[in-house]
């Protein structure tokens, strides 16, 4: 995208210089379009809140979110009778402060999905790359193996993969990347394929170029726009996925304030005190759905045909 | 298979209440079981569920429990007696004792010694020919209370006359002769379906001489049974039992609520104030046989010091555990076996609440800056609700004590295995649950030199009370029986191998409607004699 | 070119061609038969892999199903090992698999360790619970999901668009355990509509045909059966729509946006075609096609969700089924029950790709 046609003449200077104008403009060409989408705005918005509660969750959280209050056991949220102005949300069944086990809850949920996405993304990419300029053997290989992998619902083959490993966050994390895996594999050598017969890749292999610069240096960076869009969405999903695996009680163990977790262990008092239930939930569903409006911003804005339609 | 004419007739959606309320003249009455019974031939399994759905309601024993107490009364054995040395136990058997007429067997005979030779011997010998009719048959009650070991041979004496003879003599033979396992099956049944290469239907369709004859059953959903007209006690006063399989405790009470069923084991802890508030339904309760503990490994130090056990339990707010985590559903424990069995010394002081005291007797022990992990189960029991939530408790106790506390746990099955080991790092949470509401059963199996390695998972060998306990088991007189179990309380108290932390109360909410329900304090559920009013 | 971008939104997976020819009516058959046999070559070591994989998987697994079952009681070692030995894990690695390969084609799984059944006929008895209540929430998607897609892409850019889409979006961000939950709290618990749990009510008795609750009800001839059934069945299948009907609505909507902006259309348009041919013959059927293989890829999705769905509903069905043995550690429940999952989705993935070639030549020759 950044070709130049008059590179070839230009001194080192302009040239760099040039190639820098084009990233910027490039970058200006993407939020126009990202900001024409006001949802993703509003999406990016609630993120980066989400993300500086969870940098900043001592600061913000009013309570130490294990500290256990022994004379305050599910108290209601402070607009119901019996609430107190204490506790914003209410207590759970031990007497923490439910707001601060949300805010402490973003930094897991945060986390998930950034660790979950860098696995996925940075394996998927080299084996995606790996496979599809290879070919032959080691592609079919790899491919069937994804097959293998998507021949399983995903959150049946994260659970077992979780019994294996034993229940924790950690061992959820990795069990949900290698489920997310095949999807970046496919799309990264799905795009390889596309573009190893085209005239840049051809010349850059005449003059010479390696296989691993061919690979990652060539080829690679002429592909993100779709994996980009993956990655957010994946981020999305690790959340989610994270999520049902607490419920099962599979994913993070109590005490740890992940969203998800606090729903399983709230769920005997849905009927005596909804707030333990409810705002967990809510939680998981604003972030996701924040992520998922980024998501098809970043979708709108780097995807060149829907912008022509 | 068709259901009377009479619920044909009602109108979609109507609850089970406003049946009753129309008078035709079936009753039925619905439970909603906590989950699915594995099998319907109880002696293969080992969970009360499947005890609940089976042995229950299909079968009887040669001697039963007295309903809501742990009394050994006659069942399908009118009479007993039992020899000089305790070896031989004969016993009469009832006559005219009818089996169930199901629409896949009609029985030709009644009741007699064959059924109940058949029933044991399959179980006792390697080589029957329904030792191993199902793939991986395994006897495990049988086997866990060594039985193979305890009983020499079953003799038929005549059609209504068995005589057990053991090799030892057994204190508690009587009571684990009422246990599910010693449910007697027909042996004409079992020789139809081994005659038709149908064995395993005898796990799947199952006949016996109980108060209710099997229906159907449509896994994990329904189990429908009738009343048996027949039934050697007389026809139970409803017509229709069913089991509504509903594993979610918050669930079922909606169920409840609903008028969907009638009676609802195992309600959610939280769930309970809202119960008791509610007119239309009652809650009966009992104290549960069982003993939840905390077991420190007595051969680490520096538990090895009983000072320090004993200054740990001081450090224990048992009343906050108590409102946390059984949230009213359980009772501060002082002995390892609980209230209701008999023998429990109930002149043993608790050891207080009492950070300071804990404090000073752990700095006269020369302990200082200790650290400790604690295991929590992975699994809700009925004397833990809530292991993780304990621990944490403890944790935040422990702490204003200056003992920190690690919380690990393990799937279940490793945790059981691993927290065996002699050399166990760490303070194990753990519980037991009676069989045979007799006390060696607890102490024995729990605190016994036989369990180190194994079921005693503080490690524990006192000489004075592996001494008491196992006097006990030999002598027959239940006065000096009782006698010699309370010593032995007095000496765990003082050596402090566990701290003992709670009993859970059973609760049962039901229908107001439903009528004569008892309570089992082995933790059962049992459907004669109950009925629904009008 | 391959812009995944767009598509890859519903499940990922299907390295799918985002533009389609009109449809091309004359199929040779020949073609086609190369097609199938391609496909079904990929599959059988897709299927060895599988087998493989669940093989490994039990043997994996930390803790087993005999320490589990002794609970607090414990078992004696030596009768574990004998135990353990009567189920074949004593052998070599190697003769086990092959033997659990040989018993496959004889449809023979295994036996349930729990009730002592053979894993196929639970499998058989509780799959139909499961099969109906997706199809019920395929079709609660399709019926909502397409008609609003359409609806959006027609509109695009009003009130109606965004309002349609936003709903598909929180849809899509749903975490449907706790959506589950909520629902039971509103309709069963305070509003009283529908039961909270079971697949008919208890009143009602009649023998298993299909297995199918809806139709059985009606074949017993008993009055208020059916009724009956709907209403148990409506919570969960609309909990477990609730993400495919957001996906296909989306899904749709971008097909049908893009097929709108094609020349034929256009020309169509231009001809002064009323609009509701022009949307109804030759946009949807043309934007079908990849709506339905994101219908297809749903099925991976929805086997999913069932696990999820039927914990909260305590739903018969294979998914909690799994859930259960998983945490039992019924060795050959979750070895055979992950087998017969994973050869549902590679047969329905099977079936779209078939159907994807039919209506779309350019594909086989590919």
């Amino acid at each position: 995208m950044t070709k130049n046609a008059s590179a070839a003449a230009a001194t080192q200077d302009t040239l760099e210089q040039e190639s820098r104008n084009a990233t910027k403009a490039m970058l200006l060409e993407f939020w126009y379009y990202f900001s024409q989408n006001k949802g993703a705005v509003l999406g990016l918005a609630v993120f980066v809140l989400l993300v500086l509660v969870a940098l900043f969750a001592p600061l913000v959280a009013p309570h130490d979110p294990d500290v256990q209050y022994r004379d305050s056991f599910l108290v209601p949220p402070v607009w119901l009778e019996g609430g107190k102005a204490a506790f914003l949300l209410g207590t759970d069944a031990v007497g923490r402060d439910i707001l601060s086990r949300l805010i402490f809850g973003a930094r897991f949920s945060l986390f998930i999905g950034i660790v979950v996405v860098t696995i996925a993304l940075v394996g998927g990419i080299v084996i995606g790359l790996v496979a599809g300029y290879m070919r032959g053997f080691v592609d079919t290989f790899i491919m069937r193996v994804m097959d293998i992998i998507l021949a399983f619902p995903s959150l049946l083959l994260a659970l077992v993969l979780v019994a294996i490993l034993g229940p924790g966050l950690m061992n959820a994390m990795i069990a949900i990347a290698i489920v997310l895996q095949p999807h970046f594999v496919r799309l990264t050598r799905a795009a390889v394929l596309s573009e190893r017969s085209r005239d840049y890749v051809v010349a850059a292999k005449v003059a010479g170029a390696g296989h691993f610069r061919l690979m990652f240096k060539t080829i690679l960076p002429n592909c993100l726009a779709p994996l980009i869009v993956q990655a957010t969405l994946s981020f999305s999903n690790a959340i989610l996925d994270a999520a049902a695996l607490g419920f099962l009680g599979m994913g993070a163990q109590p005490p740890t304030p992940e969203w998800g977790t606090m729903l399983a262990e709230a769920r005997e008092f849905i009927l005596r005190a909804w707030w333990v239930v409810t705002f967990p939930g809510l939680a998981i569903l604003i972030t996701v759905l924040a992520i998922n409006l980024v998501g098809d911003g970043l979708r709108d804005a780097l995807d060149p045909k829907l912008k022509r339609s | 298979m068709k259901m009377t004419k009479a619920l044909k007739a009602t109108l979609l959606g109507v609850s089970l209440a406003t049946i009753a309320a129309t008078g035709v003249s079936a009753k039925t009455l619905v439970y909603c079981s906590e989950g699915s019974p594995e099998g319907f031939d109880t002696a293969l399994y080992t969970a009360g569920t499947t005890f609940d759905a089976s042995s229950k309601p299909l079968y009887n024993r040669l001697v039963e429990f007295k309903r809501g107490t742990t009394e050994v009364l006659p069942g399908l054995a009118e009479s007993w007696e039992v020899s000089e040395d305790g070896l031989e136990y004969t016993f009469n058997l009832r006559k005219g004792v009818k089996f169930h007429t199901t629409s896949f067997f009609t029985p030709s005979r009644d009741f007699n010694a064959d059924d109940v030779v058949f029933s044991f011997e399959r179980q006792l010998k390697k080589d029957h020919a329904w030792n191993q009719y199902t793939a991986g048959a395994a006897w495990e009650y049988f086997d866990g209370m060594s039985m193979p070991d305890l009983i020499k041979e079953i003799v038929k004496v005549d059609d209504y006359q068995v005589k057990f003879v053991l090799n030892r003599p057994e204190a508690p033979m009587l009571a684990n002769l009422a246990m599910d396992f010693a449910s007697v099956l027909s042996a004409e049944y079992a020789d139809k379906l081994e005659a038709d290469g149908k064995m395993e239907m005898l796990n799947q369709e199952p006949v016996g001489t109980g108060p209710f004859s099997f229906v159907g059953y449509q896994k994990d959903a329904v189990i429908r049974y009738n009343a048996f007209a027949d039934y050697w006690g007389g026809k139970q006063p409803i017509d229709n039992l069913i089991f509504a399989i509903t594993p979610d405790a918050a669930v079922r009470l909606q169920k409840l609520k609903a008028g969907e069923c009638h009676v609802m084991p195992y309600p959610a802890p939280a769930d309970i104030a809202d119960i008791q508030a509610d007119d239309s339904l009652t809650m009966m309760e009992q104290q549960g046989l069982n003993v939840g503990y905390l077991a420190y490994n007595t051969k680490v130090a520096p538990f090895d010091n009983k000072n320090v056990r004993k200054a740990l339990n001081h450090a224990i707010n048992k009343q906050a555990i108590l409102d946390a985590v059984f949230q009213g559903s359980g009772q501060a424990a002082k002995n390892p076996i609980p209230p209701t069995m008999w023998s429990y010394n109930d002149a043993i002081e608790d050891d207080a609440y009492d950070p300071e005291l804990a404090k000073k007797m752990l700095a006269d022990a020369g302990v200082s800056d200790l650290s400790m992990k604690i295991w929590a189960m992975p699994v809700q029991r009925p004397y833990n609700p809530n292991a993780r939530r304990m621990a944490e408790v403890m944790q935040a106790d422990f702490a204003k004590v200056g003992v920190d506390v690690e919380i690990v746990s393990y799937e279940w099955g490793e945790y059981l295995s691993r927290s065996k080991a002699e050399d166990r790092d760490g303070a194990v949470l753990l519980g037991w649950t009676g069989d045979n509401g007799d006390p060696d059963n607890f102490l024995a199996v729990l605190l016994g030199c036989d369990g180190v390695g194994g079921s005693n998972r503080a490690q524990w060998c006192n000489d004075e009370f592996q001494a008491l306990i196992e006097k006990a088991k030999t002598v027959s007189d239940k006065a000096e029986r009782t006698k010699l179990y309370e010593e032995a309380q007095v000496v765990f108290k003082e050596e402090a191998p566990w701290g003992t932390i709670a009993h859970s109360v059973v609760f049962m909410p039901m229908s107001s409607k439903v009528t004569g329900y008892v309570m089992d304090p082995l933790g059962g559920h049992w459907f004669d004699g109950v009925d629904i009013a009008e | 070119m391959i812009n995944a971008g767009a598509f890859v939104y519903s499940t990922g997976g299907h390295p799918a061609v985002s533009r389609q020819d009109p449809l091309v009516r004359h199929i040779r058959t020949h073609d086609m038969f190369r097609f199938l046999f391609s496909r079904l070559g990929l599959l059988i070591p897709t299927f060895f892999g599988v087998t493989l994989v669940a093989f490994s998987f039990i043997r994996l697994l930390p803790g087993d199903p005999l320490d589990l079952l002794a609970g607090e009681r414990g078992i004696d070692p030596e009768r574990k090992a004998q135990l353990m030995a009567q189920m074949g894990f004593d052998r070599p690695l190697w003769e086990q698999y092959l033997d659990y390969l040989l018993n496959i084609f004889q449809g023979d799984l295994g036996t349930s360790f729990a009730s002592k059944k053979p894993v196929l006929d639970e499998f058989l008895t509780l799959f139909p619970a499961t099969a109906e209540l997706a199809l019920c929430a395929i079709i609660i998607a399709v019926c909502l999901g397409i008609p609003a897609g359409i609806f959006a892409a027609v509109k695009r850019g009003s009130v109606a668009d965004q309002a349609i889409m936003g709903t598909a979006l929180v849809g899509y961000s749903m975490p449907i355990f706790w959506w589950g939950l909520l629902l039971i709290i509103l309709f069963s618990g305070i509003l009283q509509w529908t039961p909270v749990s079971g697949r008919i009510s208890l009143m009602f008795f009649f023998p298993q045909v299909t297995g199918f609750m809806l139709i059985d009800s009606l074949l017993s001839g008993e009055k208020g059966a059916f009724l009956s059934a709907v209403r148990h069945l409506i919570l969960p299948s609309v909990v477990l729509a609730t993400i495919p009907l957001a996906v296909i609505a989306r899904q749709t909507r971008s097909a049908m946006l893009e097929v709108l902006g094609e020349d034929y259309v256009r020309t169509a348009r231009a001809k002064g075609l009323p609009p509701f041919r022009v949307i109804g013959f030759h946009a949807l059927r043309n934007a079908l096609i990849p709506v339905i293989t994101t219908i297809g890829l749903q099925v991976g999705v929805l086997l999913a969700g069932a696990i999820l769905t039927e914990t909260i509903f305590s739903w018969p069905g294979i998914g909690k089924w799994l859930v259960d043995s998983i945490s039992r550690r019924d060795y050959f429940v979750v070895q055979g029950g992950l087998l017969l999952i994973a050869g549902i989705i590679m047969l329905v993935n099977l079936i779209v790709d078939l159907l994807y070639g039919l209506i779309n030549p350019r594909i086989r020759h590919n």
